[in-house]
């Protein structure tokens, strides 16, 4: 990696280090807002909400597979995160259907276009619980205990 | 190629440099000169041209996540290079001219914005609450209702004990590490969802490092992970500068914002 200007050094990496993934990538890409110079007009969905709905889409390793986005796992920018992403489909799935229903809006607006998992996510009650607000303190919650999001279009 | 077909940009150099990676869709990428400055872009295939095209693909998920990965390639690749400028995903120009015209328009700022990113790299690491056993308070007496709603209540109050000293040192640890950086930001917290992880995400964070320091910088993350036992730290990257540089195509009176400047906005939707 001596010969990377712009990206510089590799450093001696602690064991922490933890290689690209695509929620990161994602993060970047669209946080820097979807800019279209010219003459057409874009709007975005919110992008936590196209974010989730993304990873979802890619909890399945099959589904990732088919859409050939799993160059990663071979690439040496991305070299073994994917791999580790792999082994934790399963568990991802899992997550999923656990006790953190205090996202429960998000589900609902972003349903995943392709994801053995859910529709047992859509037969869960939407109960609150009582760490919500701990949660979402990003997101403060509206009077009806929604999320509030920021959108993109609030910048403009 | 017609004069009015889109372009994705996708970063910005000082100078040319060679791509070997294909664009989105295997588009090839070329370099477009102008103030000075060169643009890497590539043509959209035509059917997103059309009104409203790119609208519908932007929804549809699953397009969004592959483009949004081969956007990156390429801009790694190039950052692999040259110093640059990364534009956001499906920055795009109506035809090779308003690719010129950002470039001129820009140039201030894009200049600017090169010569900060210059030798240094920008590192992500992302803070955890780090899990614990949960606590198992003594049965009192009373029913077994009682007992359970108890317990209940004791695991929710530790777990927002836990989760209010990781984001406590959250802090502290994303405050030494801008410190060592030249600038630093703070993504929102990744939903739980996203990240596959069992505990809450309490830090979320970009730094431009200079290049000298990364091994010093990956050693303070290490070093911050021992002092701070109540969070989890990982390091990502090397990243492109993508949450340092100004948004191209920004309207002309607000050329230099850069995402680090700008609060999250309070709003919630209309």
């Amino acid at each position: 990696m001596a010969a990377s200007p712009g990206l510089g050094p590799a450093p001696a990496l602690g064991t922490g280090h933890q290689p690209t993934n695509l929620a990161d990538i994602l993060e970047r890409v669209l946080d820097r807002g979807l800019v279209i110079a010219g003459d057409i007009q874009v709007n975005l969905l919110d992008i936590e909400l196209l974010t989730l709905k993304l990873r979802l889409v890619i909890a399945s390793v099959d589904t990732a597979r088919q859409l050939g986005i799993d160059w990663w796992e071979t690439d040496p920018w991305l070299s073994s995160s994917s791999r580790r992403a792999v082994e934790r489909g399963d568990a991802r799935r899992e997550a999923l259907g656990r006790d953190d229903a205090g996202h429960e809006d998000y589900g609902r607006s972003a349903q995943p276009a392709v994801e053995p998992g859910g529709d047992r996510r859509a037969g869960r009650p939407a109960v609150e619980p009582a760490h919500q607000a701990v949660e979402n303190d990003q997101y403060p919650a509206d009077a009806e205990g929604r999320p509030r999001i920021r959108r993109r279009g609030d910048e403009r | 190629m017609s004069d009015e077909s889109l372009q994705w940009l996708y970063a910005v150099a000082r100078d040319s440099v060679p791509v070997e990676v294909a664009g989105i869709g295997d588009a090839p990428v070329r370099a477009v000169h102008g103030a000075g400055l060169c643009a890497f872009v590539s043509t959209a295939p035509a059917g997103l041209s059309e009104a409203g095209a790119l609208q519908e693909r932007l929804e549809d998920a699953e397009w969004v996540a592959r483009t949004a990965v081969e956007h990156h390639r390429v801009v790694a690749a190039l950052a692999s290079a040259a110093p640059v400028v990364p534009a956001g995903l499906a920055t795009v120009c109506r035809g090779e001219a308003r690719i010129t015209a950002t470039l001129v328009r820009h140039a201030a700022g894009l200049t600017g914005a090169l010569d900060r990113v210059t030798g240094r790299t920008e590192w992500g690491v992302k803070g955890y609450v780090r899990g614990g056993p949960a606590p198992v308070p003594e049965t009192k007496s009373g029913g077994a209702g009682t007992a359970y709603l108890e317990r209940r209540r004791a695991q929710l109050s530790a777990r927002d004990r836990r989760h209010d000293e990781a984001a406590r040192d959250a802090d502290a640890a994303h405050a030494e590490l801008a410190r060592r950086a030249d600038a630093a930001h703070r993504h929102a917290p990744q939903d739980r969802r996203l990240t596959g992880e069992p505990e809450a995400m309490v830090l979320n964070g970009a730094y431009l490092v200079p290049d000298e320091r990364a091994v010093a910088f990956a050693a303070a993350v290490d070093d911050l992970a021992a002092r701070y036992p109540t969070i989890t730290l990982r390091l990502t990257g090397p990243w492109p500068p993508y949450s340092f540089v100004p948004a191209l195509g920004a309207e002309p009176s607000d050329p230099d914002r850069v995402p680090g400047d700008t609060p999250v906005p309070a709003g919630g939707p209309p």
